[in-house]
């Protein structure tokens, strides 16, 4: 419709659309495990690249021109913020198409969005990190934290689940952690002939576990159901829900609170998720379909 | 030229004809005219010129799953309750380009979206429906990231509101606090009498558009009727609804029997959030050329009715209708409150009235407090 100028209207303020994504090549393809990979990207414009920082546990927007945009977490180092890594499993349409990209390809990127583990919060407590698959992903950056600041907390515990043993994401940096007085507990539901350490799904390794109640925080992250059992054997040691956080998804369109797919009773998982504690969403966590 | 216009506050009288230099005084200020008219059988809005165009002597008559144009035989201009349009059809489209992007070597370019906004003057805006507009204000602009194409079009908009004397069947703003007076926001709102129009002047910008317009300060005895007219209506509501913590009632009653009972009549068909004012969720779509060389991405009205809406890898998370209806009831009267500081119903009836089976959310919120 075309517009009649005028002096005598309201003066329009002009901002920067929040859909626009910001364009970053590919600098590096790692892969992991099977149908996972991490990808490094970096941002075209030096400005934006050298301006970016995330905290553990944000998201950005990925897009693809033609084909559609995913919510990914950030796998990487908080304090290196340069070295952007996101570590991908390919589900469908999106993630297969990214998957057919090569090291100097173009993705357009927008974020970062939404909550963070609470690093912060949780200094100077013992911490558990619970995951289960890809989960181990947004929790990464956090890990970093903990390895760069390990002073800073008490005893570190992270309980990492796979279906098998070839579907261990980041297996390689177990040792790594481990030196840094990390304890390392993988288990897989699965075992071959190769594999030495636990089998079961995460919950159990909770059963070894003596956490002091009145100093520890748990981070979970992994399918919804291991962490509802996750709540449930920290509540079950007294744990506060309060301090079990978990890393919910839910469909996601804009990442900026106008789509409305990601709500989750009172909150935007975008905005106020995707990290949440239990205590945040227990009523609604066993209703169906919610 | 010493101009002699009365002030934000200040209550003026015009004849009814005298609202056509209104009209031109905002066409000549560049505005672009919405205002209800008649069109296949129903009161909606559109682009108009003269006041000839108003539903002059029209109105509806309203019920669940039901609207029916009506002769009222008197020339009211405004004498009808709200149609199936709405204003956010005009300051969200339910489908805007946000920007194109090309290949370019071996990357892209992304152009932005551009266009200057339309300016448009809403004529006819309803006290409902500036609360509609404040609820999407919230949304939009007062979080913390801004849209800026509603943002543009929200700033420049002109309004014209218009005091509600003719509440429909399935109204209740009454209850939701949202009308019928006017009581925000507006450039001029008007009270209609018999055979005269009461204005309340509400920025400099609404007082200009009475500068070719024969005015009078407004008297004690128009006041008087004005004043009862919209007191009458707000005692003629067709439906209340009881407000009462409903983010407690409906957040201790996820599980209530009555979400299964909703769900064998919905049809989820999406009508009533799209005819809603204040219901905003979209998606987004890539519209490639068949080189694929170009792409637009184009943002849509979407609803929670959809079973798409809930997708993710994996499956449907809301596949049935018991569950879309929850969450649609759910987030207007309790999660709204939570997330934007204010309920997402204004009470204007649209989503009763436009409901191929008349399922009426008051009605269900009554069910629900009484077996909770
Ligand atoms: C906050 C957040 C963080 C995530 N972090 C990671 C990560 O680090 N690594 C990873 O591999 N995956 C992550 N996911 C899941 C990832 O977004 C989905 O696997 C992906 O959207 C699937 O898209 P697709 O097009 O390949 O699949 P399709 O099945 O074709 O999905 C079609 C569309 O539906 C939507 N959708 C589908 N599944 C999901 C989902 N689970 N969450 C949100 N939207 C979805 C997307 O818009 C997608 O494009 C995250 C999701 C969220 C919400
Ligand atoms: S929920 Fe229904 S009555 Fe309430 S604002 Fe929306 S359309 Fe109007
Ligand atoms: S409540 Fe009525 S209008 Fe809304 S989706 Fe169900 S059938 Fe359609």
């Amino acid at each position: 419709m075309a517009t009649k100028q005028s002096t005598l209207q309201h003066i329009p303020t002009i901002s920067l659309d929040p859909m626009l994504p910001h364009w970053a090549a590919i600098a590096k393809i790692q892969d992991e495990t099977p149908g996972v990979a991490t990808y490094a990207l970096e941002f075209q414009d030096l400005a934006f690249r050298t301006a970016y920082s995330f905290l553990p546990g944000q998201f950005n927007m990925l897009y693809l021109p033609g084909i559609g945009e995913v919510a990914i977490s950030i796998s990487s180092d908080p304090e290196t913020p340069h070295e952007l890594l996101h570590t991908i499993r390919v589900a469908g349409n999106v993630t297969q198409a990214i998957e057919r990209l090569k090291v100097g390809d173009q993705i357009g990127v927008r974020g970062p969005y939404g909550s963070a583990w609470p690093v912060e919060v949780a200094r100077g407590e013992d911490l558990i990190f619970v995951a289960g698959g890809i989960g181990l992903a947004p929790l990464r950056p956090a890990i970093y934290h903990v390895i760069r600041h390990r002073a800073e907390y008490g005893k570190i515990t992270i309980l990492a689940g796979a279906r098998s043993p070839e579907d261990m994401l980041y297996h390689d940096e177990f040792d790594a952690w481990r030196e840094h007085d990390i304890e390392v507990i993988p288990t897989v539901d699965r075992a071959d002939e190769s594999w030495q350490g636990r089998v079961g799904v995460v919950p159990m390794l909770f059963y070894s576990l003596r956490p002091d109640p009145r100093n520890t925080t748990v981070f979970t992250c992994g399918p919804e159901i291991m962490m509802r059992f996750v709540a449930y054997e920290a509540m079950a040691r007294r744990i506060p829900t309060e301090r079990v956080f978990v890393s919910l998804e839910r469909n996601m369109k804009c990442a900026v609170g106008f789509c409305g797919h990601c709500q989750y009773g009172p909150t935007f998982l975008c905005k106020e998720g995707p990290v949440l504690s239990f205590a945040q969403i227990e009523p609604f966590y066993n209703v169906e379909e919610f | 030229m010493a101009e002699n216009l009365p002030s934000p506050g200040e209550q003026v009288v015009i004849a009814k004809p005298a609202l056509q230099s209104v009209f031109k005084a905002l066409d000549s200020a560049g505005y672009t005219l919405i205002a209800p008219v008649l069109r296949n059988e129903a009161i909606i809005y559109d682009e108009v010129s003269s006041v000839d165009e108003l539903p002059i002597g029209w109105t509806a008559e309203t019920g669940p799953g039901h609207y029916r144009l009506e002769q009222r035989g008197d020339e009211s201009f405004f004498g009808f309750p709200a149609g199936p349009s709405t204003w956010k059809g005009y300051l969200y489209p339910s489908r805007l380009k946000l920007f194109s992007v090309s290949k370019n070597g071996g990357g892209y370019q992304t152009v932005p979206n551009q266009d200057v906004s339309p300016s448009y003057a809403f004529i006819g805006v309803r006290a409902c429906e500036l609360a509609a507009i404040a609820i999407q204000d919230r949304v939009f602009i007062e979080g913390p990231f801004q849209d800026p194409h509603y943002e543009a079009r929200r700033e420049k908009a002109f309004i014209l509101a218009v005091n509600c004397t003719e509440p429909g069947e399935t109204c209740f703003c009454a209850s939701m606090g949202a009308g019928p007076r006017c009581t925000q926001a507006f450039d001029l709102a008007l009270t209609e009498l018999r055979d005269a129009f009461v204005i309340e002047i509400g920025s400099p910008l609404g007082a200009r558009m009475l500068l070719d317009v024969e005015w009078s300060f407004a008297g004690a005895l128009e006041l008087g009727r004005a004043d009862q007219k919209i007191t009458d209506a707000e005692n003629q509501m067709g439906r209340t609804l009881d407000t009462s913590d409903l983010p407690g009632l409906l957040y201790d009653n996820l599980e209530h029997p009555r979400w299964d009972d909703v769900a064998e009549r919905c049809l989820s068909c999406t009508n009533c959030t799209l005819v809603c004012p204040t219901c905003f969720c979209s998606d987004m779509k890539d519209i490639s050329d068949l080189t694929g060389a170009n792409t637009e991405r184009v943002r849509v009205w979407d609803s929670c009715f959809n079973p798409d809406f809930s997708y993710v890898h994996g499956g449907h998370l809301r596949p049935n209708i018991r569950a879309r209806y929850r969450q649609w009831l759910t987030h207007k009267l309790a999660s709204w409150i939570d997330q934007f500081g204010t309920s997402g119903c204004v009470g204007c009836g649209r989503c009763i009235t436009w409901c191929p089976v008349g399922i009426d959310l008051t009605e269900e919120i009554a069910a629900i407090r009484d077996e909770a």
